[in-house]
C-alpha cells in the first residue's frame, strides 16, 4: 500500500510527529503510577501518588469544576442572545461588536489579566473573591460561545423562519425560546463543551488573577510542578487529562457536527 | 415589545461585560504604560534597552524557528493523513490533534519528563542531556502545542486541493519534489500563511509552557511577568503587554482573513 518512497517518508514524519506528542503523555502517567519513577517500572506501580494528590489538591479540582459550570452559565446567558442579536442585525456595526469580543482569542492571556488587575485591582472584595477569576474565564471563553451559535445560525434562513412566526402571532421572545434556541441546539452544543474545556485548562489568565486561597486545577498543576516530586506532578497531570481527554473528544465530535450542519 | 428593541436587548448583556470588562481595563492598561518617569518614551526603550530588545529578538526568533517546524511537520502528515485512507488513521488523528486544549504549564511539564533532569532522553543516553529549559525545549514545547493548530487549517485546506491536478504534474514527467513545489504548496499556501501566522502568534504570546521552561533564558511574556511581579515596573509590563498584544492580533487578522476560522487558545 505505502510502495513509493515519497509516501514512507510521509508516514515516517506522521509516525514521528505522533510520537512526539504521544511518548510524553505515556511517560507522564507511567511516573504518576510506579512507586519510584527514577528506579523505573519495576519498583512496583501504585496509587499512592493519586491519593496523594486528592488529599493535597481536591479543592482546586473542585474550585476549577464549579468555575466551569458557572463560565458555562454566564457564557450562555450572555453569548445565546448576542448571537442571535448578531445573526439578526448584521452590518459593520455588528462585525466591529464581534471583532471586538474576539480580542481575547488573539491578546494574550497575561496581557488581559494585567489589564484586569489594574482596573479592578484596588477593589478588594471583588479581587479576592471567586468572581474575579469567573471574569477572566468568562472574557476568554465568551468568544468561542457565539462565534460556534453565531455559525450555525448564520447558515440558516433566519429570517423567513421568523417571519412566518410572527405571521401566526408570536412575540419576538416566543420566537426566539421556541424557534431560535432549538435551531441553534448544534452551535450551543459545541459552544458549551468548548467553553467547559477552556474553563477547565485556563492557566495565562487565571495564573495572575488567583489569589492564594483559590487555587484552580491548571494554577494547582503549575505549583506541582515546582514544588513536588516527580511522581506526585505526575499523578496530579494524570487526573487532569482523566478530566479533560473525554471533555475534548467531546468538544471535537459536537464541533466536527455543527460544522456538517453550516455547510 | 418591537421586533428592533428585542433584538438590541439581546446584545446588551454582551456590550455592558465587553465594556466593562475588556474596553475599559485596555484603556487602563494603555493609560498605565505611559505613567511612568519615562512617559510615552517607554515604548522607545522596548527597542533602546538591550534588555528588552535581547528578549524580543529571542522570542521572535524562537516562535519563527517553531512556526517553520510546525509548518514543515504539519503539512506534511496533514497531506499524507488527507490523502491516504488506513486502518488506524483515525487513531492518528486523535492522538495528532488532541493536544489542542492542553494548557501550557501541562505542556512544559510533558517537555520536563522528556528533557528534564529525571528526563528520557537523559536516561537513555550516555552523559548528561538536559535540554527541557533552554530555547531547544522552549522550541519544543512550541512545537508541541503548534502542531495540531497547524495540523487542522491545513488538512481542512488539503482536502479542497484536487488530486487530479497532482496527477497531471505527474503524467507530464514531474519529479516528485516538482509536484510538491509546484503543485500542492502553491495549492495550500493561503492555508499556510493562515496556519503559519496561528503559531507564531500562539507562540509569541505563550506564558503557561515558558513559566514552566523559562528558567534561564527570558521571552517576552516571561519579562511582562517578571515586570509585574518582582520588579513592580508596572508601566514596563503594560506597555510590552500591548506592544504583544498588536503583534499577536494583528497576526490573527491576517490569518483570519485567508482561512476561515481561526484555532486559537493560550499556549
Amino acid at each position: 500500500m505505502f510502495k513509493s518512497k515519497v509516501k514512507m517518508l510521509q508516514l515516517a514524519v506522521t509516525l514521528s510527529a505522533c510520537a512526539f506528542l504521544l511518548v510524553p503523555t505515556i511517560l507522564s502517567v507511567m511516573a504518576g503510577l510506579t512507586v519510584n519513577y527514577f528506579k523505573g517500572i519495576s519498583s512496583g506501580l501504585t496509587l499512592k501518588w493519586v491519593y496523594q494528590v486528592w488529599e493535597l489538591y481536591a479543592d482546586s479540582i473542585f474550585l476549577s469544576m464549579w468555575l466551569a459550570v458557572a463560565c458555562l452559565f454566564c457564557t450562555l446567558i450572555i453569548g445565546l442572545p448576542a448571537a442571535y442579536g448578531l445573526a439578526r442585525h448584521p452590518g459593520w456595526l455588528s462585525r466591529l461588536l464581534e471583532e471586538f469580543i474576539s480580542l481575547p482569542l488573539a491578546v494574550p492571556g497575561l496581557a488581559l489579566a494585567l489589564a484586569l488587575l489594574q482596573l479592578y485591582g484596588s477593589m478588594k472584595g471583588f479581587r479576592a473573591s471567586w468572581t474575579f477569576i469567573l471574569v477572566g474565564h468568562v472574557l476568554y471563553t465568551l468568544p468561542f460561545m457565539v462565534r460556534s451559535i453565531l455559525a450555525v445560525l448564520a447558515s440558516m434562513d433566519l429570517k423567513t423562519l421568523e417571519e412566518g412566526a410572527a405571521s401566526l402571532g408570536a412575540s419576538p421572545w416566543q420566537r426566539f425560546r421556541d424557534i431560535v434556541v432549538p435551531n441553534a441546539m448544534p452551535g450551543i452544543l459545541a459552544g458549551a463543551l468548548t467553553v467547559v474545556t477552556l474553563s477547565i485548562g485556563e492557566f495565562n489568565l487565571t495564573w495572575m488573577l488567583h489569589t492564594p486561597y483559590l487555587k484552580t486545577l491548571p494554577v494547582g498543576l503549575a505549583d506541582s510542578y515546582a514544588s513536588m516530586r516527580l511522581e506526585i506532578a505526575s499523578a496530579y497531570t494524570l487526573v487532569f487529562f482523566i478530566l479533560i481527554v473525554p471533555l475534548l473528544m467531546a468538544m471535537q465530535w459536537a464541533s466536527a457536527r455543527a460544522q456538517r450542519i453550516t455547510q | 415589545m418591537t421586533n428592533r428593541t428585542f433584538v438590541m436587548a439581546c446584545l446588551a448583556p454582551l456590550f455592558i461585560f465587553s465594556l466593562a470588562f475588556l474596553a475599559l481595563p485596555l484603556i487602563r492598561l494603555f493609560l498605565v504604560s505611559g505613567e511612568s518617569d519615562a512617559g510615552w518614551a517607554i515604548y522607545l526603550d522596548i527597542v533602546r534597552k538591550p534588555r528588552y530588545l535581547n528578549t524580543l529578538v529571542l522570542t521572535v526568533l524562537v516562535s519563527l524557528a517553531t512556526t517553520f517546524a510546525a509548518l514543515a511537520v504539519s503539512s506534511t502528515a496533514g497531506m499524507f493523513l488527507v490523502r491516504n485512507r488506513f486502518r488506524g488513521r483515525g487513531t492518528l488523528l486523535a492522538v495528532l490533534t488532541l493536544p489542542l486544549a492542553f494548557p501550557g504549564v501541562v505542556i512544559g511539564f510533558l517537555i520536563i519528563l522528556l528533557g528534564g533532569r529525571q528526563g528520557l532522553v537523559n536516561q537513555l543516553t550516555p552523559g548528561h542531556v538536559v535540554f527541557a529549559y533552554s530555547a531547544i525545549g522552549l522550541f519544543l514545547g512550541y512545537l508541541y502545542f503548534s502542531i495540531p493548530r497547524v495540523l487542522l487549517t491545513v488538512m481542512a485546506a488539503a482536502e479542497k486541493l484536487d488530486p487530479a491536478l497532482e496527477e497531471a504534474a505527474r503524467t507530464l514527467g514531474a519529479a516528485p519534489h516538482r509536484v510538491v513545489i509546484d503543485v500542492i504548496i502553491p495549492g495550500l499556501m493561503p492555508s499556510l500563511i493562515a496556519s503559519g501566522a496561528i503559531a507564531f502568534a500562539t507562540a509569541m504570546g505563550a506564558f503557561g509552557t515558558a513559566f514552566t521552561l523559562a528558567t534561564n533564558i527570558d521571552v517576552i511574556p516571561m519579562v511582562i511577568y517578571t515586570e509585574f511581579t518582582l520588579s513592580a515596573n508596572i508601566a514596563m509590563a503594560s506597555a510590552l503587554s500591548i506592544v504583544l498584544g498588536i503583534i499577536t492580533w494583528i497576526l490573527l487578522l491576517i490569518a483570519r482573513s485567508l482561512s476561515g476560522s481561526t484555532v486559537a487558545g493560550g499556549g
